[in-house]
């Protein structure tokens, strides 16, 4: 199998606090790949190096074996799609034209958009499920729409790999599954490699294929879920007390909060 | 109107729809603006003078020619790109009050003009080229202020605008205190913008130097509809937003620069046309680009008109015109879509 994006060696700094340090990493193509870690650590700054947004101060990424830096912008748009954080409130564009944005990585200055687009687009809706919001103006939609049309706007892209920054923090539970599910879907379907940042470790351990656990802009854990999730880990990474066991439904490991108060009481 | 505004109709299609909507507009506006002035004459004259039967009517012929065609040009080319300006400075600042002149170049522009006119130049090419280097003075001024090692900030870029243009005007003030003779009138007629001053070989100059700009910016229409979308996502989708941006604002300020030393400060075009094409034709700049080429440019048309015909004697600045009739236009569009 290829290898989709390696780092090697990665070192970032803003005004004088190290953000990345010494990060080497490989993700395989059509892996389920997700970066986990406490609030600081790193991972949005790693993403936006990933994603050719930052260039990092220091050592190399290669997307699909090539140095990043040799890519122009659109070939790089053409490679990888970015789904980041917090989009504009304010996009004035109805979802139909935000979806088919995702085209333009594919055209020359002055083309105009094919039917062949126009027909990307309605399979990229189609496959998030919000055909139904096409003439619906972007900035009226719910976060989970939102959500769900930015990841259509980046399957039109037709890139390799897809890195998402916590695709689902603002989203109620149905709609984490919904963008999961769909995310799973599009790796398997389409082989596209998913990078993504997620803060919930349960949801990280139960559609993952490895994770990358970071603190403090270094790599504490690399590997499987059942890996980098025990307890040991997690409690020297995040610096508090978790329960870690078997996940009911799927073999991953569970984690759980402990309460101090439980812990005081010496109730476990 | 903004539910047609899908990818269901074909983008060009759109595209040739509101050019040449607003192309026939704009032929309209230029030949009432063209047969229609001061001197009232018959209609059958205008039309043989502008049907190439000049010979009958040499004085006609003369006006018509001479006078007014550069004039109507003149004003064309203003409307359009103060259109232009306000449509680039509101997408790229994401602020729907940025106007063309919101980085200085009124401020600028206005000191360097007074001074010209105080020191009794002739409007061209003294006072205009005075007008032009005031401001690239301020905007060079307001993006330094702006500019950091890596990127230019936008709030900052609007701030140093504002307040770049506040202290020229307390400058402006100043200078009209101490004037006292005629050319107070020059001042304030400057201030508020005025067509009166066009001859066929600057209205030439100016049409070579403003056409390139007018494509360059069609050609960044879509990019610019990305820009919209954030400069992360913008980034992602393969824009380069370091160079894009500031082609854009470079070229924008510079053909602002250059109608304003030849009209002074016509206001308010700037502000409200991309508002109103916006409201009409929904977000994308590949529609708002030529509506704002062709509309703005017969908006100002009209106005000039207005301007020109209305007193009973001599004639007012157009200035007074685009706010008297934009602004109620607008409230009534705008209530009208927000039903």
């Amino acid at each position: 199998m290829k290898t989709a994006l390696a780092v090697k060696d990665l070192g970032h700094r803003y005004g004088g606090r190290t953000v990345l340090d010494a990060i080497s990493f490989s993700v395989q193509e059509g892996e389920f790949f997700i970066i986990i870690g406490p609030n600081g650590s790193g991972k949005t700054t790693l993403v936006r190096t990933i994603s050719g947004t930052l260039e990092p101060l220091r050592g190399q990424i290669f997307i699909l074996d090539r140095p990043i830096r040799s890519y122009s912008g659109k070939a790089l748009a053409r490679s990888v799609a970015v789904v980041s954080q917090t989009p504009p409130s304010d996009i004035p564009f109805m979802v139909s034209d935000v979806v088919l944005m995702g085209r333009s990585p594919h055209m020359s200055l002055l083309a105009i958009e094919k039917p062949k687009d126009v027909d990307l687009t309605e399979r990229a809706m189609a496959f998030t499920n919000v055909q139904h919001l096409a003439g619906r103006r972007f900035d009226q939609l719910s976060a989970g729409e939102r959500q769900r049309v930015l990841i259509a706007r980046a399957i039109c892209q037709q890139t390799r790999i897809i890195v998402l920054d916590e695709p689902t923090a603002p989203l109620d539970l149905a709609h984490q599954i919904n963008v999961m599910d769909l995310l799973e879907r599009l790796r398997k379907e389409e082989k596209i490699t998913v990078v993504m940042v997620s803060h919930d470790l349960n949801l990280a351990a139960t559609y993952a294929d490895r994770l990358l656990l970071l603190k403090d802009g270094g790599v504490v854990s690399l590997g499987k879920p059942d890996e980098v999730l025990t307890f040991q880990t997690l409690e020297k990474a995040y610096g508090c007390v978790l329960l870690v066991d078997e996940n009911p439904v799927k073999k991953v490991p569970r984690v759980t909060l402990v309460p101090h108060a439980l812990l005081t009481n010496n109730s476990l | 109107m903004k539910a047609a505004a899908s990818y269901a109709y074909p983008i060009l299609k759109r595209m040739l729809a509101v050019s040449f909507l607003l192309c026939l507009l704009l032929i309209i506006s230029a030949f009432l603006g063209l047969a229609m002035g001061s001197t009232a004459q018959d209609i059958r004259q205008i039309l043989s003078v502008l049907s190439g039967h000049a010979d009958q009517y040499p004085t006609l012929s003369n006006i018509v020619w001479q006078i007014r065609l550069p004039r109507v040009v003149l004003a064309a080319l203003s409307g359009a790109t103060l259109s232009l300006g306000g449509l680039v400075f509101q997408a790229l600042l994401r602020n729907p009050l940025a106007e063309p002149y919101i980085l200085g170049i009124s401020g600028g522009s206005a000191v360097g003009a007074i001074i010209g006119i105080l020191l009794g130049l002739s409007p061209f090419p003294g006072v205009a080229f005075f007008a032009f280097a005031g401001s690239m003075a301020t905007l060079l001024l307001v993006l330094l202020i702006a500019s950091t090692k890596t990127a230019l900030r936008k709030d900052t870029l609007i701030l140093a605008g504002v307040m770049v243009n506040a202290f020229c005007s307390s400058v402006i003030m100043f200078l009209i205190s101490l004037t006292q003779d005629s050319r107070l009138h020059n001042i304030l007629f400057w201030l508020m913008g005025d067509l009166s001053l066009s001859d066929a070989h600057r209205t030439l100059m100016l049409m070579v130097a403003l056409l390139p700009c007018f494509t360059l910016l069609f050609l960044l229409a879509r990019p610019m509809n990305i820009l919209l979308m954030g400069e992360e996502m913008a980034a992602n989708m393969g824009v380069n937003v370091r160079l894009i941006p500031l082609l854009l604002l470079a070229v924008t300020s510079l053909m602002v620069s250059i109608v304003v030393c030849h009209t002074g400060l016509l206001g308010f075009v700037g502000l409200v046309m991309p508002h109103l094409f916006r409201l009409l034709f929904g977000p994308d700049h590949r529609l708002l680009v030529p509506a704002c080429i062709f509309g703005g440019g017969a908006y100002l048309i009209l106005c000039d008109l207005l301007a020109r015909s209305l007193p009973s004697q001599g004639e007012m600045p157009v200035g007074v015109i685009t706010a008297m009739i934009g602004a109620p236009l607008f409230i009534l569009l705008l209530r009208g879509v927000r039903r």
